[in-house]
């Protein structure tokens, strides 16, 4: 038994969407899944009195009083948090510990990521998504903007590529491997509405036969970016068990961080999730054996290789292995595995994209994935992944 | 970041990194070497293993190895995007530190983990890009 002081019991979501029809503010975005979130704990927002937020684009500086200003809240921890795609899983280990030591009780965790309405003078379309190539490493002294941008690291495939070729090249991979993991995700989106490739299932050949991206990554190894939204609501456990959910204790929790960019990653191979997860699964007193659904952050198909090996699943350098004798599938497969379909089979929705591990974990747990739910889910390990294979957070979740 | 006039990113040197830029104008690669822990890169104020100030500026010897690599083939810097396919790769040089640079004058076919290269400098404009090449 690991960390029983704060639970998860809210939570919403939204259909990510490559355009976004009804574009808003993060602030009102914030605001409406904040009413979702309240509304499926059984709260109000009077009970509120913690924010977690990665940053609001209308107030880059004070976030958070931004925050609690608009949404009428009298707060008493406040927490933006930089992760990246480990952002989310940063926030609710961060919000099950300052309610451990009674900094608060009740904290949001909100990840809006929309887009603006543009300005009425601007007369244009709602924007697809694209993010912007160099992630803030071109300001004024940045190593990043002089040591690497110059070559073309930029985004973050080609990074995740230069990892996956050191991998390729370092243990034997069958091209068919790394695919399986992308037709897993697509299968267990199948079952997902809010999945964008809900419709779409495609196979190994399909896989093999898309483009090349950057080698040797292909295209359906890699996720499509989107806009979406995602919240869920951390409470004290002892209020949770008072409320209408089955409350999802956030058991035990890691976040380790080592490099920005990979190219100054200490070892390529021993990613930052190693030791995140090592600390998770020892707060949580928990073993790699009793977990009941993996929910692993899957910006590519090698992350999810590496995660599995790095998070103790298997040995190092047996990945493949693994992946080759174990059935991903929510529907009777062995190893169930981002049974949400993951963010290669639902999209990449920002922030909200890391949360969909986690809210899709606390679905599982408590007994309400419709039309997916495995039939044992008590215990899961869920991750996050931040930028270049740096941000790395680790949470085990279990139903109380 | 700056661009060349032809769209190019290119660094903008800082009090501290500025000797890196000067010497590769020069056709020489230096690094900064700690008395305690050696050589490493990229440039900074302070050595990132003992937070020490004491590193010396020293030439390496520019021979490495391919550690990583990846051939860009559809440009995710927009900018560059003229360059695809763009061979990117992490070198491990001989003295230790890895330096993300182009492997230029390459086959695509011939870029793998290992292949061992030599710094080679491509002028753009005012700055001296340090690149990579097979060694031969």
């Amino acid at each position: 038994m690991g960390k029983t002081a704060a639970a998860i019991t809210g939570i919403s979501e939204w259909k990510p969407a490559r355009v976004w029809e009804q574009p808003m503010f993060a602030l009102e975005a914030a605001a409406q899944l904040a009413a979702e979130v309240l509304a499926d704990a059984g709260l109000t927002r009077d009970q509120v009195d913690g924010i977690l937020i990665g940053g609001l684009p209308e107030s880059p500086m004070f976030a958070p009083s931004a925050l609690a200003e608009y949404l009428g809240l009298r707060s008493n921890f406040n927490e933006v948090v930089d992760l990246g795609g480990a952002t989310a899983c940063g926030m609710i280990w961060r919000a099950a510990a300052a309610i451990e030591v009674g900094a608060c009780e009740t904290a949001l965790v909100l990840c809006p990521s929309v887009p603006a309405p543009l300005p009425a003078s601007s007369g244009g379309a709602p924007g697809k998504m694209q993010m912007p190539a160099y992630l803030g490493g071109d300001a004024w002294g940045s190593p990043q903007g002089q040591f690497d941008i110059p070559s073309g690291l930029v985004a973050a495939t080609p990074g995740f590529a230069m990892i996956a070729s050191r991998y390729l090249a370092t243990h034997l991979v069958k091209p068919e491997t790394l695919a399986k993991i992308a037709v897993h995700a697509r299968y267990n989106a199948q079952a997902n509405p809010l999945a964008i490739f809900r419709g779409r299932p495609i196979a190994i050949e399909d896989v093999l036969a898309s483009k090349l991206v950057a080698d040797p990554l292909r295209l359906l190894e890699i996720v499509m970016p989107c806009f979406g939204g995602g919240a869920c609501l951390v409470q004290r456990a002892d209020a949770a068990r008072r409320g209408p959910r089955r409350p999802v204790l956030v058991s035990g929790f890691g976040e380790h961080l080592t490099h920005k960019t990979v190219s100054y990653m200490p070892d390529l191979l021993d990613t930052p999730i190693r030791v995140a997860a090592e600390r998770a699964f020892r707060m949580a007193g928990a073993s790699r054996e009793a977990i009941d659904l993996a929910s692993i952050y899957d910006c590519y198909t090698i992350t999810v290789l590496l995660t599995i090996e790095d998070a103790g699943f298997c040995r190092k350098g047996q990945g493949a292995a693994f992946v080759d004798d174990h059935d991903l599938r929510w529907d009777g497969g062995d190893w169930p595995l981002n049974t949400h379909g993951g963010q290669l089979g639902a999209g990449q929705a920002g922030m909200a994209g890391g949360l969909s591990h986690a809210l899709e974990a606390v679905r599982q747990i408590q007994g309400r994935a419709l039309g997916r739910q495995l039939p044992r889910a008590e215990l899961a390990y869920v991750n996050g992944t931040g930028g270049l294979m740096a941000e790395q957070v680790a949470l085990i979740l279990e139903g109380a | 970041m700056r661009f060349s006039a032809a769209g190019r990113p290119l660094p903008r040197p800082t009090p501290t990194t500025q000797p890196f830029f000067d010497a590769a104008r020069e056709g020489r690669l230096v690094l900064q070497r700690c008395p305690r822990d050696g050589f490493f890169y990229y440039p900074r104020s302070h050595c990132p293993r003992c937070l020490g100030r004491d590193w010396e500026w020293r030439a390496v010897s520019g021979r490495g190895s391919v550690h990583a690599f990846t051939l860009d083939r559809v440009g995710h810097d927009p900018a560059q995007r003229s360059r695809t396919p763009l061979a990117i790769a992490v070198v491990e040089l001989d003295e230790g530190p890895r330096m993300t640079a182009n492997v230029v004058d390459c086959e695509a076919e011939a870029l793998r983990v290992g292949l061992p290269v030599e710094a080679c400098f491509e002028r753009v404009e005012d700055v001296a890009l340090v690149q990579f090449r097979p060694r031969t």
